[in-house]
C-alpha cells in the first residue's frame, strides 16, 4: 500500500523540486553563495568579490555567435545542453529555464506554487517514511527483506552477472542488488533528503543549528538535496526497467495485491 | 519446471513502449488546477500552518539564528527585488540623504510614534552577522546593525488586541500608469519580539545602501528574505491583515507565497 503513496509523493516532490531549483539554478558549496563576478552591482550596492566563487553547478542560457545556447557548467567546465537544460522548447518558442517544462510542476515558471506543492507533499512523505520504518521494524520486513546479510553479499557477483546478461530470475524474495538499492533509498537517501531539506529552512536552522554543522552549511545541504534527487530519479528509472524486464503483469499484481507468481516450484501459486 | 529466460527482444520492445507512454503524459497536465488562486493551490497551501506550528514547537521561546564570525563576510550583500525605488515619496526623502525621514508607528498602539533616523540610532543598537536566505535558494552572510523592533513596540505601547506588525514600504513593485502596488509585509508578535528581529539602518559597518533598503529595513532571521521588508515607511500594528491589499499579509503572499516563510 505505502508503495503507491511513495510513488505519487516522490513524483510531486521531484517535479516541484525542479520547479524550485529553476528559481536559482546554481549550486554552491558551504554556508553561503559566492557569486564571484556574477555579483549584482546596483546603485550603492555592496561590492562584489570576484575571488569568492564556490559554484559547483550552474545551468543557464548564454548568447553565442550562432545564437543562444543552453549551458550546464559543472565545476567550471561548460557543456552545451541546448534542448534539455538551460534552454528548451522549440526554435520559434524557446524557453529559458534550467529544467524544461515537461519536468516541472507547474510547467511554466511559478516558484510560489512549486513551494506550496513541495511542502504539502513533504508533510505526506515524512509520516509515510516514519510509518514504513516502524512497521518494517515491527513485522521484520526491514531485517528479513531489505537489510542485506553476509550470505546475500556472497551471492552478489553472480547476481550482477545475471543482471548484466539481462536474466532476471523470478523469485518472491528480493535479490541482493534489489536489497542494496532498496536499503540505500529507504534508509539513507529518503531520511537524508528530509534532513537536507530541513537544513535549507532558516526556521529549522534556528531550532536545530547542528544541522548546519552536520551538512556543512545551507548551500552544501542544497547541493546534497539535489544529488539525492538525482539518485532517486536514477532509482526510479532502473526500477521501471526492472519491473518491465521481470514481467509487468506479474509485478503489477504483486505491487497491488501482494500476490507474486514465482518460477521456483515451491513458490509457484503461493499467495502472500 | 525449468527456468524461463526472458525474451530479450520482447524486453526491448516493452521498454520502448514504456518510454513512449512516459513522454505522452507531460507535467503540464496539472497546470490548470495548481496555479495561484486555484482551489487546489489554496488547499495545498494550508500545509503552511502545519509548518509554522511545527517549527514554533521545535524552536522553543527564543530560537537564535546562527551568528557568524566577521571572517564569514566574503562579499557585499546581494540586493534583490526593488533596488532603486522611483516613487515620488521615496525620491523626496532620498534627496537630502534621508534627513527628513520619519518612521511612523501607528495602529493598535497607546502612543503613535514618528521617529527620525537619529532618534532610531540613539536607541540601544544590536549588531549581528547572519545569513540571509532568499526564497530563490541562495544565501549571503552580512553584518546588520539596528534597533530591536521590540524596543520600538515597547516605546509605542502595544494594545492587547494587537496580533500583527505590518511594514508599509516606499517601493512599488508593479508600476503602471494608473496604479502603484506598494510593497508590504506582516509578521506576528512572536517574530516581532524576537531579540534578533531588528530595524536595520547599517550594513557591513556602513549606512544601509539604497539597494539594500535605505534608510530602514527589517531583519527577521528565522524567515526568508521576502519577509524582510526594505524602504520601510511605517509600521502599523493590527489585529488582522485580511483587509490590507490582497488580504494575504504581504506583497508576495498575495501572489501565492506562504505567509510563514520559515522554510
Amino acid at each position: 500500500m505505502t508503495h503507491w503513496v511513495w510513488a505519487v509523493t516522490l513524483f510531486f516532490m521531484v517535479t516541484s523540486g525542479l520547479q524550485i531549483f529553476n528559481a536559482h539554478p546554481i549550486l554552491y558549496l558551504g554556508q553561503q553563495s559566492g557569486f564571484g563576478d556574477k555579483q549584482y552591482l546596483g546603485p550603492q550596492a555592496g561590492h562584489g568579490n570576484k575571488q569568492f566563487n564556490n559554484t559547483i553547478l550552474d545551468i543557464h542560457a548564454e548568447r553565442h555567435e550562432g545564437g543562444i545556447v543552453g549551458v550546464t557548467s559543472i565545476l567550471g567546465h561548460d557543456f552545451d545542453t541546448t534542448g534539455l537544460l538551460g534552454m528548451s522548447g522549440s526554435k520559434d518558442q524557446p524557453i529559458y529555464q534550467a529544467f524544461p517544462e515537461w519536468a516541472t510542476i507547474p510547467s511554466y515558471f511559478d516558484l510560489a506554487t512549486g513551494r506550496v506543492i513541495h511542502f504539502f507533499f513533504a508533510w505526506i512523505l515524512v509520516p509515510t517514511w516514519c510509518v514504513w520504518l516502524c512497521a518494517s521494524v515491527i513485522n521484520g520486513h526491514l531485517w528479513h527483506d531489505i537489510v542485506p546479510k553476509l550470505s546475500d553479499l556472497r551471492l552478489l557477483p553472480g547476481d550482477i552477472i545475471s543482471h548484466l546478461r539481462l536474466e532476471f530470475p523470478r523469485k518472491r524474495s528480493y535479490n541482493v542488488l534489489q536489497k542494496l538499492s532498496y536499503a540505500a533509498i529507504l534508509i539513507l537517501v529518503i531520511p537524508g533528503m528530509i534532513l537536507t531539506g530541513l537544513t535549507m529552512s532558516p526556521g529549522v536552522d534556528s531550532a536545530w543549528p547542528w544541522l548546519l554543522d552536520v551538512f556543512g552549511g545551507r548551500q552544501t545541504a542544497r547541493l546534497l538535496h539535489f544529488c539525492g534527487m538525482l539518485v532517486i530519479v536514477l532509482f526510479f528509472v532502473v526500477h521501471i526497467v526492472m519491473v518491465i524486464a521481470a514481467g509487468p503483469i506479474n509485478e503489477m499484481r504483486s505491487m497491488i495485491t501482494g500476490w507474486y507468481r514465482g518460477d521456483d516450484p515451491e513458490a509457484a501459486g503461493g499467495g502472500a | 519446471m525449468s527456468k524461463i529466460a526472458p525474451d530479450r527482444r520482447r524486453l526491448l520492445g516493452q521498454l520502448g513502449a514504456a518510454a513512449s507512454l512516459l513522454t505522452l503524459g507531460g507535467c503540464d497536465a496539472f497546470d490548470g488546477v495548481l496555479g495561484v488562486g486555484d482551489p487546489v493551490h489554496n488547499f495545498l497551501r494550508k500545509a503552511n500552518v502545519l509548518t509554522r506550528e511545527a517549527q514554533r514547537a521545535i524552536q522553543g521561546p527564543a530560537p537564535m539564528a546562527r551568528e557568524y564570525p566577521a571572517s564569514a563576510i566574503r562579499e557585499g550583500q546581494r540586493p534583490n527585488g526593488s533596488t532603486d525605488p522611483q516613487t515620488d515619496d521615496y525620491l523626496a526623502i532620498q534627496k537630502d540623504d534621508f534627513a527628513g525621514y520619519r518612521l511612523q508607528v501607528t495602529g493598535l498602539v497607546d502612543k503613535p510614534l514618528s521617529l527620525s533616523l537619529n532618534e532610531l540610532r540613539a536607541m540601544p543598537s544590536r549588531t549581528q552577522i547572519t545569513r540571509h536566505d532568499c526564497v530563490e535558494g541562495w544565501s549571503c552572510i552580512a553584518q546588520w546593525t539596528g534597533v530591536q523592533l521590540s524596543r520600538v513596540l515597547d516605546r509605542a505601547g502595544i494594545k492587547p488586541a494587537a496580533r500583527y506588525v505590518v511594514f508599509r514600504c516606499y517601493d512599488s513593485m508593479d508600476d503602471t500608469l494608473s496604479d502603484q502596488t506598494l510593497y508590504y509585509e506582516s509578521i506576528d508578535l512572536i517574530s516581532a519580539r524576537h531579540p534578533q528581529t531588528i530595524l536595520a539602518y547599517g550594513l557591513n559597518g556602513q549606512a544601509l545602501p539604497i539597494a539594500n533598503g535605505a534608510p530602514l529595513r527589517v531583519r527577521i532571521e528565522q524567515q526568508l528574505g521576502y519577509k524582510m521588508a526594505k524602504y520601510i515607511r511605517a509600521i502599523e500594528i493590527v489585529d488582522s491583515f485580511a483587509k490590507i491589499a490582497g488580504g494575504n499579509g504581504g506583497y508576495w503572499e498575495d501572489r501565492g507565497y506562504d505567509w510563514y516563510a520559515g522554510s
